[in-house]
C-alpha cells in the first residue's frame, strides 16, 4: 500500500547540509498497522511527512496505492491527499468550528452535498464515540476527545491510509490506550492501513504488527514486532525494548549496595530475558538445583509475538560458591546477567 | 447643573448644538467610509503579506519584500504630512481638495497599511499546524485561506478593525487642516482658538463616548466569535 523507495531528505541550515533522512526503503502492506519508532530528532517526523508530501523528499519515490506521489502535479497531489488521512500530536482542530463542522471540513473541501455530509459526519461521530459532542467547540474537549475528533475528520474522506504523527504523545497513559484501541478498531473494521510514528515502544507493542526503528535519519532495523522484540540485532533496538520495561534499583537498596562481597551480603543481580533465552522455568530450577534462595525485588516480564522477555532484579541469598554456580548456569541459558553489587 | 439649567443651555445654544451634530456626522462619515474602504483593501493586503512570506502558503519573497517596503513607507509618514502631500491625488479622485469627502482619501490611504500589518499579525497567530492539517486533507490554497486562515484569525481581525476605527477617530481630528470638518476640527477652532472651554469639553466627551462604543462593540464581537 505504501512504498518508500530510496528516500533522502536534506535540510539546509545556512550552508550546512543536514541529512534528515538517508536512503530509507520501506514497504507497508495493505491493512497492516506499521510503527516507526525513533528518538526525538531521529527523522521519524520527517519520514511520515514525506509520505503525504507535506515534506517533499530531496530524492527518492513515495508510492501510495500504486501512485508515485513525487511525480504528481500540485493539483493532482491535492486530490490524492484526500485518500490519505492524517492525525497529529497536537490534534490541529479548527477552534472556530464545532466538532461536527471540524469533521465535515474534508467533505466540504471535496464539494460533497450538504445532506450527505450530515449523515457521513454523524456516522463518524458515532464510530469514535462522540455523537453527543457534535455542537461543542474543541476548546471544551479533553485531549483524548480532541484526538477522536481528529480521527473522525481524517476518516471523513474514506482514506486508504491513515498517518499518525505522534498521535498519542500528548495524552496520558489511560487515554493513550483508548486511542490505540480506537485505531485498532478502525484498522479491523475498515481494513485501513495505518502508519504511525512514536517514541514510545509501548505504543508499538500495543497495536503494531510491524515496526521500523530509525536513528539518525537511517533505517536501523525493521520486521514484525515479535521478531524485533525476540531478536533485536542492534543496540538501538535493544535500548527501545529495554525502555518499555525500565527497572531501577530502589533508593534504599542503592544506599546499601557495595562493590565487594562481605560477610552477610548477597549479590543483587539484574537478569535480562530476551528471545534468545531458553524458555524454561529457570528461576525455580536454579533455586532447587544450587540450593540458594532467590528474592525477587522487582520484575517486568512481557510476552510479545510468542516470546517472553523482560527484566528482573533479584537477590541471590546463599553461600558464595552456590550463587556463582547459579550465575554460571543462568548465563548458559542465554540469560543476560549483571551483578549490580552486594547488599548487606 | 440642574435639569432646568441643561434645558436652558440647550435652547440658548441651538446653533452650537447644530454644529456639534453636523460635525459628529462628519466624523462618523470620515471614520466609517475610510475604515470600510481601508478594510476592503487592507485585509487582502495583509493576507497577501502573510502568504507570500518565506515558508508561507504562496511563498514569493520578492512580492513580499516589495509589499513590505510599500507598507512601511505608508506607515512611516506622519498623517498630517500625508494629508497635505496627497492633495493632488485627492483632487484627482474626488475633484476637490477640501471638504469631508476630500479628507476620506488620505484617511483611507493612511489606514490601509495600518490594517494590513494588523491583519498580518492576526494571521500569524493561527497555528501553522492547522494549515498543514488542511493541506494534508487536500485543501487548495484558496480553500485554506477561506476555510482555515480567515475564520481562525477572525477574533484577531475584528480586534484589528476595532483598533483601526479608534485610530481613525483620532486621525479624523486632523482633517480640519483640509476643511474636512468633524468633531476634532470643532474642538480646535471653537474650543482652542476661541478659548471656549465648554465646547472643548463637549467635543472631548463626545469623542470619548464614540471611542468607548466602538471598543465595546469590538470586544463584544470578539467574545462572540472567539472559541479558542
Amino acid at each position: 500500500m505504501i512504498e518508500i523507495k530510496n528516500v533522502n531528505k536534506v535540510f539546509y541550515q545556512g550552508n550546512k547540509a543536514i541529512n534528515a533522512l538517508s536512503d530509507i526503503n520501506l514497504t507497508i502492506e495493505q491493512g497492516t498497522i506499521f510503527g516507526v519508532i525513533g528518538s526525538s530528532g531521529a527523522g521519524k517526523s520527517t519520514l511520515i511527512r514525506c509520505v503525504n508530501l507535506l515534506e517533499r523528499p530531496t530524492s527518492g519515490q513515495v508510492i501510495v496505492d500504486g501512485v508515485d506521489l513525487t511525480a504528481l502535479s500540485e493539483q493532482e497531489l491535492t486530490q490524492t491527499r484526500r485518500k490519505i488521512g492524517m492525525i497529529f500530536q497536537h490534534f490541529n482542530l479548527l477552534s472556530s468550528r464545532t466538532v461536527f463542522n471540524n469533521v465535515a471540513l474534508p467533505l466540504e473541501l471535496a464539494g460533497v452535498a450538504k445532506n450527505k455530509i450530515k449523515s457521513k459526519v454523524e456516522d463518524l461521530l458515532e464510530l469514535v464515540g462522540l455523537a453527543d459532542k457534535r455542537d461543542v467547540y474543541p476548546a471544551n474537549l479533553s485531549g483524548g476527545q480532541k484526538q477522536r475528533v481528529a480521527i473522525a475528520r481524517a476518516l471523513a474522506s474514506d482514506p486508504k491510509v491513515l498517518l499518525c504523527d505522534e498521535a498519542t504523545s500528548a495524552l496520558d497513559p489511560a487515554t493513550t490506550i483508548s486511542i490505540l484501541e480506537l485505531l485498532r478498531k478502525i484498522n479491523e473494521e475498515l481494513n485501513l492501513t495505518i502508519l504511525l510514528i512514536t517514541h514510545e515502544m509501548a505504543v508499538v507493542k500495543g497495536i503494531c504488527q510491524e515496526v521500523a526503528i530509525i536513528g539518525d535519519g537511517k533505517l536501523v532495523e525493521n520486521g514484525t514486532v515479535g521478531d524485533i522484540f525476540a531478536h533485536p540485532k542492534t543496540d538501538l533496538a535493544r535500548d527501545f525494548i529495554r525502555s518499555t520495561l525500565d527497572l531501577s534499583i530502589p533508593a534504599d537498596y542503592e544506599a546499601r549496595l557495595h562493590a565487594t562481597r562481605t560477610e552477610n551480603s548477597y549479590p543483587l543481580i539484574r537478569l535480562e530475558f530476551t528471545g534468545a533465552s531458553v524458555d524454561a522455568p529457570v528461576i525455580s530450577h536454579v533455586a532447587r538445583e544450587f540450593d540458594i534462595d532467590i528474592s525477587i525485588l522487582s520484575s517486568n516480564m512481557d510476552y510479545v509475538g510468542g516470546v517472553k522477555f523482560g527484566l528482573m532484579l533479584a537477590e541471590f541469598i546463599g553461600p558464595e560458591a552456590c550463587a556463582n554456580k547459579a550465575i554460571q548456569y543462568l548465563k548458559e541459558q542465554k540469560i543476560e546477567l549483571e551483578v549490580l553489587g552486594y547488599v548487606i | 447643573m440642574s435639569f432646568n439649567a441643561v434645558i436652558t443651555w440647550w435652547t440658548e445654544n441651538t446653533r452650537l448644538i447644530e454644529l456639534l451634530v453636523d460635525s459628529l456626522w462628519e466624523t462618523l462619515v470620515m471614520v466609517f467610509t475610510s475604515g470600510f474602504i481601508g478594510f476592503a483593501v487592507g485585509i487582502p493586503l495583509g493576507v497577501l503579506l502573510h502568504l507570500s512570506k518565506k515558508n508561507g502558503l504562496l511563498e514569493n519573497t520578492s512580492i513580499n519584500k516589495i509589499l513590505g517596503i510599500v507598507v512601511n513607507i505608508g506607515r512611516s509618514i506622519p498623517f498630517i504630512i500625508l494629508l497635505v502631500a496627497l492633495i493632488p491625488v485627492t483632487r484627482f479622485i474626488v475633484g476637490s481638495s477640501i471638504g469631508t469627502a476630500a479628507a476620506i482619501v488620505p484617511l483611507t490611504i493612511g489606514a490601509i497599511p495600518f490594517i494590513a500589518r494588523l491583519v498580518e499579525g492576526a494571521l500569524l497567530e493561527v497555528p501553522s499546524g492547522l494549515v498543514e492539517a488542511a493541506q494534508a486533507m487536500g485543501a487548495k490554497p484558496m480553500q485554506i485561506i477561506k476555510k482555515v486562515l480567515l475564520p481562525e484569525a477572525l477574533p484577531g481581525i475584528i480586534n484589528a478593525v476595532t483598533i483601526t476605527l479608534v485610530t481613525l477617530v483620532g486621525y479624523s481630528a486632523m482633517a480640519g487642516t483640509v476643511g474636512g470638518g468633524g468633531l476634532g476640527d470643532v474642538g480646535i477652532r471653537y474650543g482652542y482658538q476661541r478659548f471656549d472651554a465648554t465646547v472643548m469639553m463637549i467635543t472631548i466627551v463626545i469623542l470619548v463616548i464614540l471611542v468607548q462604543m466602538i471598543q465595546s462593540l469590538g470586544d463584544h464581537l470578539v467574545k462572540r466569535v472567539d472559541h479558542r
